[in-house]
């Protein structure tokens, strides 16, 4: 019966969290394209600062349009903790008795349907700007769709470490960077492999690999991050 | 029940628990670790000149590298030693964050930069060695990329620890962050693996046969052991000045300067 009860206050918990998350992203809505611009931006420097070769474009695509999402993705970040963090509400929920890891991950939720989302259904389009072969589009919007998550997901814990300095966005970079290596090579490696039609389920795989180890981690190392920030 | 309790209330005269404890108190690990420092200071010395004169005058030339192979002597310790702080600076931010004993922290933290230094010779032998041998400073080999990556995690370590003003904090913070890393690092290692192309494979293994003469083995095997003394000198080193400047206020670091003074 308890434990009953326990586990239901637990998920409306989560769920009013996440809808108070997207409600006040929506609210503001200008402050929500600047990722989306940001990563549109960066993918059309890339043509620009290396020429208009088709051939090449391909060639440097997944590359670009992956590391764009990394760049759009910490951009982003900052604004998971800190304004509950400057108005004492992230206090409020720590004292609330509900478990700091299920709120963190709600709020990491919230963040990827905000950030990491817009990226995956704007990929079709970085990949016509990049001259992607068509035959691997499908591939690039699993790589982000699976990829994205992890990126909110880990990079929770570099927000949760730096929230409490006044200028946390370049440190974060710093961290969240090397960790981001894996996902990287992983991502473009089965994008490439698809351009060349080899096989590439087995990164798929280990990219949704990751997915469900960074779930099941990322937001116990938040919520710990978060408090040792809040001390 | 009764022998249970009995155990708990009993108080514990185990030496190593004793010691241990000991440690974890800040005028005896200053006192303890400062008759240590200047033997560990000598053995380095000692053993850096053995193994640099077996190494670089001894040891004969590389039939396919010549004589520029030597670098190993520098670089192979150095990547040893990269790897080897970075585990163990895990392992004491475990120790940091579970138990929260404050010199832990401290050896955690100050293993950063001397790890971290490690790395950037790691990475300078190694690119000098590169150009007469792959005839380029730098490619994108596996295993340079993944000691360029481990040193992207140091400066985050360092860089997390500086900038939060309040020590106790900033220490609890970059333990989490050198845990994270830890449990990163394998992968990061094996997913810059497989563009593994220039990077010859490693000549020294634990279980199968060496492919390098003993006569090259024995410096390399000095070496090692020279720059394990010489972390140990200079963390110890570092803690302990880390330890004066947080307890500048106590009554023991008083004592102690005033020794230092009379």
């Amino acid at each position: 019966m308890n434990t009953e009860a326990a586990s239901g206050s637990l998920s409306r918990a989560f769920l009013a969290l996440l809808r108070r998350d997207l409600l006040l992203a929506f609210r503001r809505r200008t402050e929500l394209l600047f990722p989306v611009i940001f990563l549109l931006v960066v993918v059309s420097l890339f043509p620009l600062g290396i020429g208009p070769g088709p051939q090449l474009l391909a060639r440097i695509a997944p590359g670009v349009i992956w590391i764009a999402a990394l760049l759009a993705t910490v951009i982003s970040l900052d604004a998971l903790f800190r304004s509950d963090f400057e108005d004492g509400t992230l206090e409020q929920f720590v004292i609330s008795g509900h478990p700091l890891t299920l709120i963190a991950l709600a709020k990491i939720v919230a963040h990827w349907l905000v950030a990491g989302l817009p990226i995956v259904l704007l990929s079709p389009l970085l990949a016509l700007w990049m001259n992607l072969p068509t035959e691997s589009l499908g591939v690039m919007i699993l790589t982000l769709a699976i990829g994205t998550p992890i990126l909110s997901l880990i990079g929770s814990i570099g927000v949760g470490l730096t929230i409490s300095l006044k200028r946390g966005g370049q440190l974060l970079s710093l961290l969240v960077f090397p960790l981001y290596v894996p996902i990287l090579i992983i991502a473009t490696a089965a994008v490439m492999a698809a351009s060349d039609s080899l096989p590439y389920s087995q990164f798929l795989g280990l990219l949704t690999a990751g997915l469900i180890t960074s779930v099941t981690l990322a937001p116990f190392a938040a919520a710990a991050a978060l408090k040792i920030s809040l001390s | 029940m009764n022998v249970k309790t009995e155990k708990i209330s009993k108080p514990r005269k185990n030496a190593l628990v004793m010691f241990i404890h000991k440690m974890g108190s800040p005028p005896w690990f200053y006192n303890f670790t400062g008759k240590f420092i200047p033997w560990f200071w000598a053995i380095f010395i000692v053993l850096t000149i053995w193994g640099l004169y077996l190494g670089l005058v001894k040891a004969p030339a590389d039939y396919l590298q010549g004589e520029s192979f030597r670098i190993l002597y520098l670089h192979v310790p150095a990547a040893w030693m990269s790897l080897l702080i970075y585990s163990t600076m895990a392992v004491l931010s475990f120790i940091a964050l579970v138990w929260r004993i404050r010199i832990v922290e401290i050896l955690a933290m100050t293993s950063a930069p001397i790890g971290a230094a490690f790395t950037i010779v790691t990475l300078t032998a190694g690119s000098l060695w590169g150009r007469p041998t792959w005839g380029t400073y730098w490619v994108w080999d596996a295993r340079l990329t993944s000691e360029l990556v481990l040193l992207f995690l140091y400066l985050g370590v360092i860089g997390l620890y500086n900038s939060i003003d309040e020590p106790r904090k900033a220490a609890r913070a970059a333990c989490l962050l050198a845990m994270v890393g830890a449990v990163n690092l394998p992968i990061i290692h094996y997913s810059v693996k497989w563009w593994n192309t220039l990077h010859q494979g490693s000549s020294i293994s634990l279980t199968g046969g060496s492919s390098i003469d003993p006569s090259m083995l024995w410096p390399l095997l000095i070496m090692a052991i020279a720059t394990k003394f010489y972390y140990g000198a200079n963390l110890l080193t570092r803690a302990r000045v880390k330890l004066l400047e947080q307890d500048i206020r106590k009554a023991w670091v008083r004592e102690v300067l005033k020794e230092k003074k009379g």
